[in-house]
């Protein structure tokens, strides 16, 4: 493989060895951080109240909700190439990265069941990518009090961790920034704005799908109510009315958009000029970041007690 | 004023589904005009309203807003001058807080950050909703949210104003204050109601629509006191017109 890899880098045009390897961490933290979007969407909370709890959240006023969403924005992604360049079979490094996510909601005040019910639901996923791991690599890598542990499974504890930080970070940066500014961060960034609207849509449809699944779900059981769930006999022409409604109510919304003179644009009433504040608190993390990532802390920590014991 | 005039020509809808909703409707508004669109449920009103805004595009005919025919081309200068409210408000608040979603229009239109405060504080305080700019739109009462959705729609200042149902939800005293907030608004206004009462106090002329047809076009006070034409577009004399449900004496006026 590497020898493959290094023929076809032979080539004159091919880019160095280095870049590839950091276009391909690009792509994967792009897919991570797509990901946590998706995660976003996936509040399945029953109840209507519940639906757009990650929308309010981004309504408090703190300090980190007060930080300019660009710098909010490159600092997630910062974070995500930090954690996923982690080598893979990375253990002891990772863990300080945990401080970023724990520090942010804590600072935010955003209550952690929520975030972590919402984790929950793509724990599966996540297990799956490594799942793996243990059976294909068994070459013993530590022996840890008579139990043979293989790189898979150090390798599925890296990725779990991965995934585990990737979304935390994810997650906190929708929750203290709302998708509509976090928007208009992309569009500073110079995303097409075809691939912004795409996305702000897409979230809004998924709102309104929920909606209107709960007043669905709310009109059925009023009516039935001794049935358990619905019945299997009605799921066809439930699940096709909700599909044509939410449909009809996303066009009506989308109507109302350009009613009011949408273009595409999505105008957040942000500038794009950063304070020096929101170049600090970007700085500050980037420094943590790359000091976690180039100096092993908990080793390092180690070797200092263990230096101290001697 | 030419840009204020609308003139509908001829125009038919058919929705996708064949259904026929609007039949060779013809007439002509013209500046300063505040004109009631009644008829039963199903007449055609919604339908109107969003060809007028240029929500949908006729299947024959034509409208033109002050000298611009509503196509594709032109819809943002039309949208400049049309605001248009819809008949269910869930439609039009899709931000997450009523401040946002006043301040959605102001924003697109670039304006600067002190100019959309001062529209979004205007707009609120007209529809006497500032205590509720940091809630959210779907979180508020039917009559709170149409309130709220009136307010989006003023912060634009458009030129003419086209209302559908403005005051179904509202109860007695905001309707009241919807009644005189749009008295007080001086523009065009095209406002499709079953409350007959409010557009007789609102309008002075009035189309009835039946089954996608105009059946009548005249000044209000004539239209609404025919109850023979009131009874056939399957609607009711307004209250206000009604002998009093108690004495069951005649009213005195008209
Ligand atoms: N999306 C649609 N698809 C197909 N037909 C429709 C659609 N919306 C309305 N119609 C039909 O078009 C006709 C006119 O409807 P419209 O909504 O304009 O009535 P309306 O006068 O606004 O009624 P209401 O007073 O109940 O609001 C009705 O017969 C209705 O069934
Ligand atoms: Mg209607």
């Amino acid at each position: 493989m590497q020898v493959l890899l290094k023929g076809k880098l032979g080539g004159a045009k091919a880019p160095p060895q280095i870049f590839r390897e950091q276009i391909a961490v690009f792509r994967r933290s792009g897919y991570v951080f797509l990901w946590g979007l998706v995660l976003h969407m996936k509040d399945i909370m029953k109840s209507l109240y519940n639906i757009r709890l990650l929308d309010e959240l981004a309504e408090k006023q703190t300090v980190v909700h007060s930080i300019h969403p660009l710098a909010k924005l490159l600092t997630t992604m910062i974070y995500l190439i930090v954690v996923v360049s982690f080598g893979k079979y990375e253990v002891a490094g990772l863990l300080p990265l945990i401080f970023y996510p724990v520090i942010i909601i804590a600072l935010a005040e955003i209550p952690l069941l929520p975030i972590l019910k919402r984790m929950l639901l793509v724990a599966p996923f996540a297990l799956g990518i490594g799942a793996f791991n243990p059976i294909f690599d068994n070459a013993t890598m530590f022996v840890l009090g008579g139990f043979r542990l293989s790189g898979g499974w150090v390798s599925f504890f890296s990725i779990t961790i991965k995934l585990f930080l990737a979304l935390m970070g994810t997650l906190t940066l929708i929750v203290t920034t709302g998708m509509d500014r976090l928007a208009a961060a992309l569009r500073m960034l110079r995303v097409p704005r075809i691939f912004v609207l795409q996305l702000l849509l897409t979230y809004r449809y998924i709102s309104l799908l929920m909606e209107e699944v709960a007043r669905t779900m709310q009109a059925y059981s009023l009516r039935a109510p001794f049935h358990h769930g619905v019945q299997p006999g009605v799921w066809g022409s439930l699940a096709g009315n909700l599909f044509l409604r939410t449909l009809q109510r996303a066009q009506s919304v989308y109507q109302a958009m350009v009613q009011r003179g949408f273009i595409g644009e999505y105008n957040t009433g942000y500038d794009s000029r950063m304070t020096i504040n929101d170049t600090l608190y970007l700085c500050g993390w980037v420094v943590f970041f790359l000091t976690v990532r180039f100096y092993n802390i908990p080793v390092f920590i180690g070797s200092l007690v263990t230096g101290v014991g001697k | 004023m030419i840009h204020h005039i609308i003139e509908v020509k001829n125009l038919h809808y058919i929705y996708p589904d064949e259904r026929k909703a609007l039949n060779s409707v013809s007439f002509r508004i013209v500046h300063g005009d505040s004109v009631g669109i009644v008829g039963a449920n199903g007449a055609g009103k919604t339908t109107l309203l969003m060809l007028l805004a240029g929500a949908f595009f006729p299947s024959q005919g034509e409208v033109i807003v002050g000298g611009v025919p509503v196509v594709k081309k032109n819809l943002p200068l039309i949208r400049q001058k049309i605001g248009m409210l819809f008949q269910n408000p869930d439609d039009q608040l899709f931000m997450t807080t009523v401040y946002d979603d006043v301040a959605f229009g102001p924003r697109n239109y670039k304006l600067d950050g002190q100019e959309v405060e001062k529209r979004v504080s205007q707009a609120l305080a007209m529809v006497g909703i500032e205590h509720l700019q940091n809630r959210a739109p779907y979180k508020l009462s039917g009559g709170e949210k149409r309130a709220a959705a009136i307010a989006t729609i003023l912060s634009m200042t458009p030129d003419i104003l086209v209302m559908d149902e403005p005051s179904a939800a509202l109860d007695p005293r905001s309707r009241r204050g919807l009644i005189t907030l749009l008295n007080g608004f001086a523009h065009t206004k095209i406002i499709a109601s079953h409350d007959l009462d409010l557009v007789f106090e609102l309008c002075d002329r009035t189309i009835v629509l039946k089954d996608g047809e105009v059946i009548s076009d005249g000044p209000t006070a004539t239209i609404l006191t025919d109850m023979a034409l009131i009874e056939q577009s399957g609607l009711e004399a307004p209250l206000s017109l009604q002998n009093c449900p108690v004495c069951r004496a005649r009213k005195e006026s008209l």
